[in-house]
């Protein structure tokens, strides 16, 4: 068992297995609490837990994986430049209203940590939580955060804008399909963004450049609320 | 070959957003350096969008794999974390409807005062 369990592709393998069967389970069943790297967590953690297969040899297997993120981040330059050149006549607007609700998301996080006395560990790790994995997983381990805390935050509150997002439009009266794809985008990243393709490609494409400038945005300013918690 | 060279050039950018990581006494992710570079080299015409495109979104859309190890990361903190579930989830939850309402407020407001709109 033990020498099936040191195949060095195994954990790549098995990811993509997982992440693939969560993807199929989503399309059938069209629920975004079916995730598909919430089901493919929770496929891994079985298999480890049924296998003994320790977390730190699965993480050192996936390595050849994690490196290309860094690649894969840079290229959300290239949608970003075209939804730039499409977006041009809104672009004031959406960039308002995109910086104003990443300031006040790392305020609120951070205020709420404090005012709950949450070890300044935790915090940390819960700030980038409204921003896409890729820059939210950099900046978390760039200010000694925990990476699996901030990776589920980041994925919860994708799934939870997606569902709620909606009723939320409803609650703030957000009825302009710009207004509506800043908001998406910038609560709830590239979860957010699928709902809000459902509702409309305009929606959409805002809510992707939304993403990214949030990410941006936030990656400049969260090493500087760090120091304050 | 096409995808090579795509992939090259993203590399490139990715180098520099590395290098100067560790060069300059900033905070910010070599992601983030490469990302605003690549935007940079993408506005002034300087790199073509149809010269990184179809690598880009072939890695663009395989990235959500690449979160799931760092998510399963997440039981080697499960101590710190499971006695504050309910104050995590309070957090996540409200920080999360007031995002929504202020960025989507702000622009609305802001396109209606405008009057621009597509």
């Amino acid at each position: 068992m033990t020498e099936l369990l040191s195949i060095g592709i195994l954990p790549v393998a098995l990811t993509l297995m997982a992440f693939l069967a969560g993807q199929k389970l989503q399309q059938k069943l069209k629920s975004p609490l079916l995730n598909p790297i919430l089901v493919a967590v929770v496929l891994v953690l079985g298999f480890l837990f049924l296998t003994g297969m320790s977390v730190s040899s699965y993480k050192a297997g996936m390595n050849t994986i994690s490196w290309l993120l860094t690649p894969a981040t840079v290229c959300l330059a290239v949608p970003m430049y075209e939804q730039f050149r499409i977006l041009k006549k809104n672009l004031p607007m959406i960039l308002a209203g995109v910086a104003a609700g990443a300031v006040s998301c790392l305020i609120m996080v951070a205020v709420f940590g404090i005012l709950v006395g949450f070890e300044p560990v935790l915090t940390v790790s819960l700030l980038p939580k409204s921003i896409t994995t890729a820059i939210g997983v950099a900046l978390s381990e760039m200010t000694g955060g925990m990476t699996g805390v901030t990776t589920a935050a980041i994925v919860f509150t994708g799934i939870f804008a997606s569902i709620m997002g909606p009723a939320f439009c409803r609650l703030f009266r957000l009825t302009d399909k710009v207004a509506q794809g800043v908001a998406f985008g910038t609560a709830g990243h590239v979860i957010g963004t699928s709902k809000a393709n459902e509702l409309g490609a305009l929606t959409g494409a805002v809510s992707s450049l939304s993403l990214v400038v949030a990410g941006l945005l936030t990656a400049v300013l969260l090493p500087l609320m760090v120091n304050l918690i | 070959m096409k995808y090579l060279s795509q992939f090259c050039i993203i590399l490139a950018f990715t180098l520099v957003g590395e290098a100067l990581q560790r060069l300059l006494p900033l905070p910010i992710p070599a992601s983030v350096w490469g990302l605003a570079l690549l935007f940079i080299a993408l506005c002034l015409g300087i790199v073509k969008p149809e010269q990184v495109k179809d690598a880009s979104a072939f890695l663009i859309s395989i990235m959500p794999v690449m979160f799931v190890s760092p998510a399963v990361g997440i039981v080697e903190n499960w101590d710190l974390i499971s006695s504050r579930l309910l104050p995590i989830f309070l957090l996540l939850a409200a920080s999360t409807c007031l995002t929504f309402g202020i960025s989507g407020r702000v622009t609305q407001w802001l396109m209606q005062k405008g009057g621009r709109h597509d």
